[in-house]
């Protein structure tokens, strides 16, 4: 296997407390050395000078259209994504068409995505049973067939009793639990966040609550059960709280954000811009300010991009009509750089943290650090090139973004998967990739 | 002053001068409709589609007076006679119903925002006969209209609106366009009903009927349903009625003078007693004769016929 050094780059790795200057050095698809000045033959050098050099960025969060729905994005089209996104892994809901439920249907996509995603991809089983919210998934099985979480995806788990058998058995096999936290009955017919925007566009709200006490709910299963509950998405002050609170009293609760709720309100729907309607709904702008200050102080886990590919005629429609979702594989790393970075609201290795290390940690992945003998999968970003969010030249199959024409401050550099150069911002996708 | 819009969706967009100037040409449009040969040449030649998605028998005929009234040819494509109930989306409507080259369309949709999504992909005019719970511009003009006649004025009345705020797509603009021209709201539903922050429109809220209505020189009342989205937003006609309901006793609270109107169609002993609904300060059927008056005013304007008198062209 070939050897690629990594030149000059600022390497960031949290999990080995590094930030500083150094060469990288990979070596059958594993990190064979790091320090200054390394020489060695034979082999390629990417010049990574001015460049940071970070563990691969893992998505923990996305949806993909296959198996069903390939017209959205497939495995290979949402791994090509990915890595010219900055993402080195995936981890990919149930949400299709069959719903992942079983250990076979696990071992099919993991087989799928080895042979054709140019990242890795990490399936999400199914919580329940067609995520039907009544039995549960033979949790064990999808564990050794490589599932690394369950969850019933957006349709949330209403019963708070099977959500406690599932957290009891999913323990035993250290599965964490992903919750979309909704009350589906507080949300029927719901668009856009409840509020003043809600009130004018004369269309039913989301109410914040119908999030936060399914948190509350949540948090004390999580407690009660002594097992990691992984909050998919939050996107209010309240659930902020409730996760803080329920850290502190040392529950297993960890939570994710998009960065889409960390840039825009409730007030960018006024327009009835459909690539606006998402789940849980853009908030409000005191609901916004909270997420960015659980992100600087560690409340908030990971940013996920929350990847939700829809077709053209899914949102090309009166706003009711539309259906929710953002895609954003391609967008969020670079909105990340730009809202969090370049804004200075926090450093790099809470940046690495946020994207790489805790993602690993919460699903029990090999990866998130660049320590000697780790998986040599690195994300190398340009903290001042301009990112132009154009969506026509997105790799991703899908279009559906609000971000269209945004120019961001960061930019990925080039996206390394298991010691093989995927994706460079001068050359695009590899070959074979 | 001419009256510059494009299209008409959102009272939103309107100046107080623009609404000004509907109002006043409307009474102009009124005096037409007086006349035993009621019509004139202004729009000539004009195609107006009548693009109804949801079932409505008055706003419809009402633009379709008023187009004919001004002599523009009007075609009615309702849901019930079209492709639309064979799963043809909106976009391929708009397209379709485009290539038969219409200089306007008129149209009314359950979705908020589909009035403003035909505008934004059609190259005619497009007048929002209501969309969702969004928007009605017309009705809040055609009820200012009827206000004006009556008290001479919209600056300074008292104008209590009761009823379901949270599903009226008319009491939205009906706030608008009455804050906008100075007058002073108040909405009274009860809390289920009553969306949150509606008091950022500039207006009063409360869910105590008797304690708003003195004072008030209009009690605007909306029309009721209980069922939305499978949740029962209140125990029971009767209850509502009870606390909510427009009563002879109620209205003896108002103003000696006070107007009572309701865009219709009524519950009768639901929001309103028949007593009311049928009493000499009932002005329901003048608002529906100057529904008429008003959207004539509307269609002239948008096809940009500010600068001229009605009869210019005549």
């Amino acid at each position: 296997m070939s050897k690629i050094l990594l030149k000059g780059g600022l390497v960031v790795d949290p999990a080995s407390d590094r930030e500083g200057k150094a060469d990288v050095l990979i070596r059958s698809g594993r990190i064979a050395k790091i320090g200054r000045a390394i020489k060695e033959t034979g082999v390629r050098t990417l010049d990574c000078k001015g460049k940071v050099v970070c563990p691969g960025f893992i998505d923990m969060h996305v949806r993909l259209g296959e198996p069903g729905r390939e017209e959205l994005d497939t495995i290979t089209s949402g791994g090509r994504a990915a890595v010219a996104g900055g993402f080195t892994a995936l981890a990919v809901l149930p949400g299709t068409d069959p719903v992942n439920d079983d250990a076979e249907t696990t071992m099919a996509l993991r087989r799928r995505a080895e042979a054709e995603a140019a990242c890795r991809i990490h399936p999400i089983a199914a919580l329940t049973r067609g995520r039907e919210g009544k039995q549960l998934t033979e949790m064990g099985h999808l564990r050794e067939a490589g599932a690394v979480a369950v969850s019933d995806a957006d349709r949330p788990v209403t019963d708070a009793g099977i959500l406690r058998q599932a957290l009891d058995h999913a323990g035993m096999f250290a599965l964490p639990v992903i919750d979309f936290p909704e009350d589906p009955s507080l949300t029927a017919g719901g668009q856009v966040h409840e509020g003043w925007v809600s009130t004018r566009l004369g269309m039913p709200g989301l109410p914040a609550v119908a999030e936060e006490h399914v948190v509350a709910r949540d948090v004390m299963l999580s407690a009660l059960t002594g097992s990691h509950l992984h909050l998919a998405l939050v996107s209010t002050a309240t659930s902020v709280d409730l996760v803080r609170q329920g850290k502190r009293g040392g529950e297993v609760v960890s939570c994710a954000v998009s960065p889409h709720h960390l840039l825009l309100e409730d007030e960018a729907c006024a327009t009835f811009d459909t690539n606006c309607k998402v789940r849980p709904p853009l908030r409000s702008a005191q609901d916004r300010k909270a997420l960015l200050r659980g992100v600087k102080d560690g409340t908030v886990d990971c940013i996920t991009s929350a990847h939700r590919p829809r077709h053209v005629d899914e949102k090309d429609v009166p706003f009711p009509e539309a259906e929710f979702g953002i895609a954003g594989l391609e967008s969020t790393v670079p909105l990340v750089l730009d809202l969090l970075c370049s804004r200075s609201v926090i450093d790099l290795p809470r940046l690495v943290s946020l994207m790489s290390w805790n993602p690993a940690r919460i699903l029990g992945l090999r990866g998130g650090t660049l320590a000697v003998g780790a998986p040599a999968d690195v994300t190398i970003l340009d903290l001042e090139a301009t990112t132009t969010v154009d969506p026509d030249s997105w790799l991703s199959l899908s279009r559906n973004t609000p971000l269209a024409g945004r120019e961001l401050k960061g930019a990925v550099a080039a996206t390394v998967v298991d010691g093989r150069v995927v994706w460079t911002r001068e050359s695009g996708l590899a070959r074979g990739a | 002053m001419s009256f510059s819009a494009e299209h008409l969706l959102s009272i939103e967009d309107l100046s107080p001068d623009d609404i000004t100037l509907i109002l006043d040409t409307a009474e102009e449009m009124d005096a037409v409709s007086q006349r035993p040969v009621k019509k004139v040449p202004a729009l000539r030649g004009r195609t107006i589609m009548n693009l109804f998605f949801e079932a409505s028998t008055r706003t419809r005929a009402s633009f379709e007076l008023a187009g004919k009234r001004l002599s523009a040819d009007m075609v009615n494509f309702s849901t019930s006679t079209s492709s639309v109930k064979k799963g043809e989306t909106l976009l391929d409507t708009a397209r379709t119903l485009e290539a038969m080259q219409p200089d306007m369309v008129v149209v009314r949709h359950q979705s908020a925002g589909a009035a403003s999504y035909l505008a934004e992909r059609m190259h005619c005019r497009v007048v929002n006969a209501g969309d969702g719970a969004h928007q009605h511009p017309t009705q809040a003009l055609l009820d200012a209209f009827t206000m004006r006649r009556h008290f001479g004025r919209l600056e300074g009345l008292k104008v209590l609106i009761g009823g379901d705020f949270t599903h009226s797509r008319v009491v939205r603009s009906n706030v608008q366009l009455l804050t906008k021209m100075g007058a002073k709201v108040t909405a009274c539903a009860p809390p289920s009903m009553m969306p949150p922050d509606a008091e950022r429109f500039g207006i009063d809220i409360t869910s105590d009927f008797d304690a708003a209505l003195p004072g008030s020189d209009v009690v605007m009342m909306l029309r009721c349903q209980f069922e939305r989205h499978g949740v029962s937003m209140f125990p029971s006609a009767r209850e509502y009625f009870k606390h909510f309901g427009l009563t002879m006793e109620r209205l003896a609270l108002a103003k000696s003078n006070a107007i009572v109107m309701h865009p219709g169609p009524m519950n009768r002993g639901v929001e309103i007693a028949s007593e009311v609904a049928d009493h000499e300060r009932s002005v329901i059927l003048d608002q529906v004769q100057h529904g008429v008056a008003v959207r004539m005013a509307v269609l002239f304007l948008v096809f940009g016929g500010g600068d001229r008198r009605v009869e210019a062209e005549a």
